[in-house]
C-alpha cells in the first residue's frame, strides 16, 4: 500500500533504521554500549546527537548493566528512554533487565539477535533473546528494515499505555537485518509526533515534590499481587498490539498483521511457523511450492511475548501438519524453543495435528531456500502419514 | 479480583504511609494479650518494643497486631504482669 503521509525514502540498514526511529520518537535519555552486530545503532545515535538532531541526554556508559540501569533511573523519573543491545550485552545487563520489567517501566530497547557463546561467535541466532523470554518484557520480532523503524514507533505507544506500562524489545536478526541495506520510508517528524504524542507524566515517578518509594521489600501475598498484575498487563498488550497495527496503517499506510503475519495461509494444509528474517525466505519458497500445487502457508510470529494464543489458534486451526523453524535450541527438550511453546498451545486447545521441528541458522548459518524446501518436503511426507524424526537439524543432515 | 495495592507497579506513596501494607504480623506464632485492668500506663512496653507497635490507647497500652512479630519483650518488661504471650499467630 502507498504511504499516505509525507516522508523521505532512504536506503538504510536495519541498525540505521532503528537509530532513525529512536530519533523520531524524541527520547529524553539514551544510554547504550556498542556490541557487534548492534554497534552501528550507537554510532548513528552519536552522530545524530553531534548534529543536534537527537536532543536527548546521551549517557556514555562502561557496559550494558549500566546502560539499562541509567534508563531505569531516567524512566522512573518519567522520561522517555531508548537503548539497544545484543547477545552477551543482554546477558551482562540481565539483572537490570528483570528490574526494568517488574518495575513496570516503559523502556524501549532494540535487540539485535545474536548467538550466545561458546564456541565464540558474533553471528546470528535467536538464542540470546529466547533466554530472556520469561523476564517480563514484551518481545516483537521484525522481518524487514522498514518494520524495525515502524515497530519502534509503535513500541512507545504500547509501552507507555497506562493499561500496559511494560518495557518492549524490538528484535531483529543480527547481520541478516542489522546489516542489510534496504529501502526505508522515513516518516515526517510531525506525523510521528501526531501518532506518538509527548510522554505523559505518570503518577508513579521519582519526584522530590511528591515523594514515592520504589520496589519496597515485599514477601508473599503482596509480591504475588504485583506478579498477577504484570501478567494482566501482558494480556492487555495482546489486544493493544493488533489495535496499534491498525492505527499505524491509518496514519502511515503500512501494516504488519499485529501479533502475527499470515502468508498464503487461507487454505493451507501445511503451515510453517517462523520468526524474523527466515520468514521472508520462507515466503519465496512458499510461492514456488504453491505453483506446484502444494497447499502450504506461513505464520510469522511477530509478538513472541506475550504469546499470541488466540490469533495463533485461529491461524493454525485448518492446518494438517505444523512445522516450526527454530533459530535457537531448547536444551533439555532437545528441540527448539518456539516449538515447545507452540506444542504447549496446541495441547491447551486440544488440537493434535502432527508437529515437526527444524533447527537451522545457528551462529550465522544461512537459512536458505534449500533449507525451507527440505522442511516443506518433510512436512509433505508427514501429511501422507510418513513421519520422520520430531526434530530435524537442517545443517547436520 | 480485589487488589490490596493501588498501583500496577511496586511503588509506595510515602504521604499515604502505604508502607504499612507490608503486613509483617503474619510472621508471628504467639501473640501478646493485654489485661487492661492490670495496665498501670507506665509505658515500659511502649519504650522497649523493638518494632514500635505498642499504641497508647488512653486507658491502657495496646498492640498493633498487623505489625507485632510476637517477640515477647513487652510481656517480659511489664512490671504489672499485664501482658501475657498466648500461642497463636496472625488473625
Amino acid at each position: 500500500m502507498r504511504a499516505t503521509t509525507r516522508g523521505k525514502v532512504k536506503v538504510l540498514s536495519g541498525n540505521q533504521a532503528a537509530a532513525q526511529a529512536a530519533v523520531l520518537c524524541q527520547p529524553d535519555v539514551v544510554a547504550a554500549y556498542p556490541i557487534t552486530p548492534q554497534s552501528e545503532v550507537v554510532e548513528e545515535l552519536s552522530r545524530f546527537l553531534a548534529e543536534g538532531i537527537l536532543k536527548a541526554e546521551f549517557v556514555e556508559v562502561e557496559g550494558e548493566h549500566s546502560a539499562l540501569s541509567v534508563l531505569i533511573g531516567a524512566s522512573s523519573s518519567g522520561g522517555r528512554t531508548f537503548s539497544a543491545t545484543s547477545s552477551h550485552g543482554l546477558l551482562y545487563m540481565f539483572e537490570a533487565y528483570s528490574y526494568a520489567a517488574t518495575l513496570r517501566l516503559p523502556i524501549v530497547m532494540a535487540h539485535v539477535c545474536r548467538e550466545v557463546a561458546a564456541p565464540n561467535t558474533v553471528l546470528c541466532s535467536q538464542q540470546d533473546i529466547m533466554l530472556a523470554r520469561d523476564a517480563g518484557w514484551i518481545q516483537i520480532h521484525c522481518a524487514s528494515c522498514q518494520e524495525i523503524l515502524d515497530s519502534i514507533i509503535m513500541a512507545y505507544r504500547l509501552a507507555e499505555d497506562p493499561d500496559i506500562l511494560l518495557p518492549v524489545n524490538i528484535c531483529y536478526d543480527g547481520h541478516y537485518l542489522s546489516h542489510l541495506s534496504a529501502r526505508v520510508e522515513v516518516p515526517d517528524q510531525a506525523d510521528v509526533s501526531t501518532f506518538l504524542p509527548a510522554n505523559k507524566l505518570r503518577e508513579c515517578r521519582l519526584d522530590p515534590d511528591k515523594p514515592m518509594m520504589q520496589a519496597p521489600y515485599l514477601g508473599g501475598k503482596l509480591f504475588t499481587e504485583y506478579r498477577y498484575k504484570h501478567c494482566l498487563a501482558m494480556q492487555n498488550a495482546l489486544q493493544k498490539i493488533d489495535y496499534l497495527d491498525e492505527e499505524f496503517q491509518k496514519s502511515f499506510g503500512r501494516s504488519y498483521g499485529g501479533l502475527i503475519e499470515e502468508y498464503r495461509n487461507e487454505d493451507a494444509e501445511i503451515v510453517l511457523v517462523a520468526l524474523g528474517s527466515a520468514a521472508s525466505t520462507a515466503k519465496a519458497v512458499i510461492d514456488l511450492k504453491r505453483d506446484e500445487g502444494v497447499k502450504v502457508g506461513l505464520v510469522r510470529i511477530r509478538c513472541f511475548r506475550p504469546f499470541a494464543c488466540d490469533r495463533l489458534s485461529k491461524a493454525l486451526k485448518g492446518a494438517k501438519v505444523i512445522g516450526v523453524i527454530d533459530r535457537d535450541v531448547c536444551f533439555g527438550w532437545n528441540t527448539g524453543i518456539v516449538f515447545v511453546e507452540l506444542r504447549s498451545l496446541l495441547n491447551r486447545l486440544r488440537m493434535n495435528q502432527p508437529m515437526v521441528n527444524f533447527i537451522a541458522g545457528l551462529s550465522g548459518a544461512d537459512i536458505t531456500k534449500d533449507h525451507i524446501e527440505r522442511a516443506i518436503n518433510n512436512m509433505q511426507l508427514a501429511l501422507h502419514g510418513k513421519f520422520g524424526p520430531e526434530v530435524t537439524w537442517l545443517d547436520l543432515e | 479480583m480485589e487488589f490490596k495495592t493501588k498501583y500496577d507497579g511496586p511503588w509506595v506513596d510515602i504521604d499515604r504511609n502505604d508502607l504499612l501494607t507490608n503486613d509483617v504480623g503474619d510472621w508471628r506464632y504467639r501473640s501478646p494479650e493485654v489485661d487492661k485492668s492490670k495496665c498501670s500506663l507506665c509505658g515500659q512496653c511502649y519504650l522497649f518494643c523493638p518494632t514500635g507497635c505498642i499504641e497508647d490507647r488512653d486507658t491502657y497500652f495496646g498492640v498493633n497486631l498487623a505489625f507485632c512479630k510476637g517477640c515477647g519483650i513487652c510481656a517480659k518488661v511489664c512490671p504489672s504482669e499485664a501482658i501475657s504471650m498466648k500461642t497463636g499467630g496472625h488473625q
